[in-house]
């Protein structure tokens, strides 16, 4: 898509030349010709650029979604690196760190992608710690033992990348590209989780109980991760005209058990679902109710970790505070001005 | 087990004692770079913490494994088998520790691989690679200190008292290691240069303490840690002791 006026906030207030009618009205026909080049743009599936005009609405939208993916990496940091210290080979350490370090490497391209619809990281972490804006739910989940760390990269980012894959062909290119990145390394991410799965499922009994017990904590809260069914999922409608979703959340979620299903049974885990079975007619995995009053009720605020990861959060930024004023006073001193965001 | 096997004809030109040296310290320090995971300053300091970890980890499996096997060697040994210095196994305190932590050991480490490197022991393959992302971890630790030392007049402080506290850990790094074919002495006034430099471009005085602790200088060397040290390993290998004999 074509640049059709180079500013972020709206066209409002640069009408301007037209003799015969008032300044409002030549707003008003500009804003509509906008409209009609960006409606155009999206049913064409071209990408939206940073100096597209594009409707607020689809701005806020956007911002929302990447804000809440962004807080997601960085809160998802919490529960692996629970692990790190403890993790029981060399090997499995450094692909835990890696792991972890990608996972801020994310929080770095989707913030990124959100300064470019005019939100910048410090107001979106704001938001964040002041809980006006979400994480995904999944990571007020606590990892009590190592397979949890596999069952993490198995089913969580096994769902996220069901989510994600669809978003690299999202409407709004920055975001689009962010995600092309972020779905080759989720993708490493999974692999580790489900072969550190194996390999528990495969080792002592022991591991196997260690590893059968994360799977059944982490499946039904990674079926949430699609967020509330269809019909009442208040975004997924307008989100879709927009091309941000392509695909609803019961059709991901459908997507993920098929996926799934068949690779519990390549690591000798079950999934803690009686009802789940084949359905030839359907040519899909039939599977149980999912309980959404835990879901809602978590997104509330009451699961079993949300003020532990929101208070590490909060207290790691404001413990961080002198570090950042030092850098930016510094950077002030010597380059006459960097906005503290300096690194080596 | 306590000691590694040495009778392997494969790994004899390695001298056990210098491998483990320069392994410990960087697994060591790994970790305690690994702790700051979550909690750093600002995000892209999770990301670089993560780096130098990783790059320390990387070279500390290298270095166990031409002695060795990496997982018994870190799981299995007792804090006294464990050869590396002191500096690193302190506790990683504010920001302004870590890098101090980081400036004093990278500053070590980087003039000892440049010397390993341009010789032909057996340590200078692995040097020469290392170099190259020790260099990298050195810039890190310089910039810091710039920053901090030339901020705020509360970064400032606190950098001060970083250097202050861990000065003592720092005459250890230069005591001589069997089977390090390196001029310690010089190593020592190369570093004494380089840090000095440093410190006064970033505003910040030389500290003027002991050198060493109340133990005697190479205690870290000869099997003697610090408190923190055995919560350290407790932590890093209670899982696979949990579990003998399993593999991950």
């Amino acid at each position: 898509m074509t640049a059709v006026t180079a500013g972020t906030a709206g066209s409002a207030g640069t009408a301007g030349g037209a003799g015969t009618i008032g300044a409002a009205d030549a707003a008003a026909v500009e804003a509509a010709a906008h409209e009609a080049v960006f409606d155009a743009a999206v049913a064409a599936d071209e990408r939206i650029e940073p100096r597209d005009w594009m409707p607020e609405a689809y701005r806020a939208s956007l911002v929302r979604q990447i804000a809440q993916h962004a807080h997601s990496e960085i809160i998802g940091m919490q529960p692996e690196a629970n692990w790190i210290t403890r993790a029981p080979s060399l090997r499995r350490k450094a692909i835990l760190m890696a792991k972890v370090q990608d996972e801020a490497g994310h929080g770095l391209y989707l913030y990124s992608a959100a300064e470019t619809l005019g939100t910048s990281r410090d107001e979106l972490l704001d938001k964040l710690h002041s809980g006006r804006q979400k994480y995904s739910s999944i990571f007020n989940y606590p990892t009590l033992t190592w397979a949890d760390v596999g069952a993490i990269g198995w089913l969580v980012d096994g769902a996220a990348i069901t989510n994600q894959v669809p978003l690299c062909r999202c409407s709004y290119g920055p975001y689009a590209r962010a995600m092309v990145r972020v779905c080759k390394e989720e993708s490493f991410h999974q692999r580790q989780g489900y072969e550190a799965l194996l390999a528990l499922s495969n080792g002592t009994e022991a591991q196997h109980a260690m590893a059968q017990d994360a799977v059944n904590r982490w499946w039904w809260p990674s079926l949430m991760m699609f967020g509330p069914p269809d019909d009442e999922s208040t975004h997924t409608a307008q989100a879709m005209a927009w091309k941000i979703k392509r695909h609803s959340n019961d059709e991901l979620r459908q997507r993920f058990v098929d996926i799934a299903a068949p690779q519990a049974d390549a690591l000798g885990l079950t999934l803690p679902d009686p009802d789940l079975r084949w359905n030839e007619e359907r040519g899909h995995y039939d599977f149980g109710p999912i309980d959404w009053t835990e879901f809602w009720d978590v997104l509330k605020g009451n699961g079993p970790c949300n003020d532990q990861r929101l208070s590490k959060r909060r207290q790691a930024h404001e413990d961080g505070a002198w570090v950042r004023e030092a850098a930016a006073a510094h950077a002030e001193k010597h380059t006459g001005g960097n906005n503290g965001k300096a690194q080596a | 087990m306590s000691t590694p096997d040495t009778s392997g004809s494969a790994t004899a030109a390695v001298p056990v004692g210098a491998a483990l040296a320069l392994a410990d310290d960087a697994l060591v320090l790994s970790h305690r770079l690994g702790e700051w995971a979550g909690s750093a300053p600002v995000l892209e300091e999770e990301v670089a913490l993560a780096n130098i970890a990783l790059d320390l980890l990387g070279q500390a499996r290298v270095l166990l494994s031409l002695v060795g096997d990496e997982d018994e060697l870190a799981y299995l040994r007792e804090e006294r088998s464990f050869r590396n210095v002191q500096l690193v196994e302190q506790p990683n305190g504010d920001f302004a520790h870590t890098i101090a932590r980081q400036l004093y050991f990278s500053t070590y480490q980087h003039l000892l691989y440049a010397r390993l490197a341009s010789g032909d022991g057996p340590f200078a393959g692995l040097a020469a690679k290392a170099v190259k992302e020790v260099a990298y971890h050195r810039d890190h630790a310089e910039h810091w200190t710039l920053r901090l030392g030339d901020g705020t007049p509360e970064s400032h402080e606190r950098m001060s008292r970083a250097c202050e506290a861990l000065w003592r850990y720092t005459g250890e790094l230069f005591q001589p290691v069997e089977g390090l074919d390196v001029d310690h002495a010089a190593l020592e006034s190369a570093w004494l240069e380089s840090v000095a430099d440093v410190l006064g471009r970033a505003t910040l005085a030389v500290p003027s303490g002991p050198r060493t602790g109340a133990w005697s200088a190479g205690a870290g060397r000869q099997g003697l840690h610090t408190e923190p040290f055995g919560r350290m390993l407790a932590e890093m290998q209670h899982l696979h002791r949990s579990h003998p004999g399993a593999s991950w």
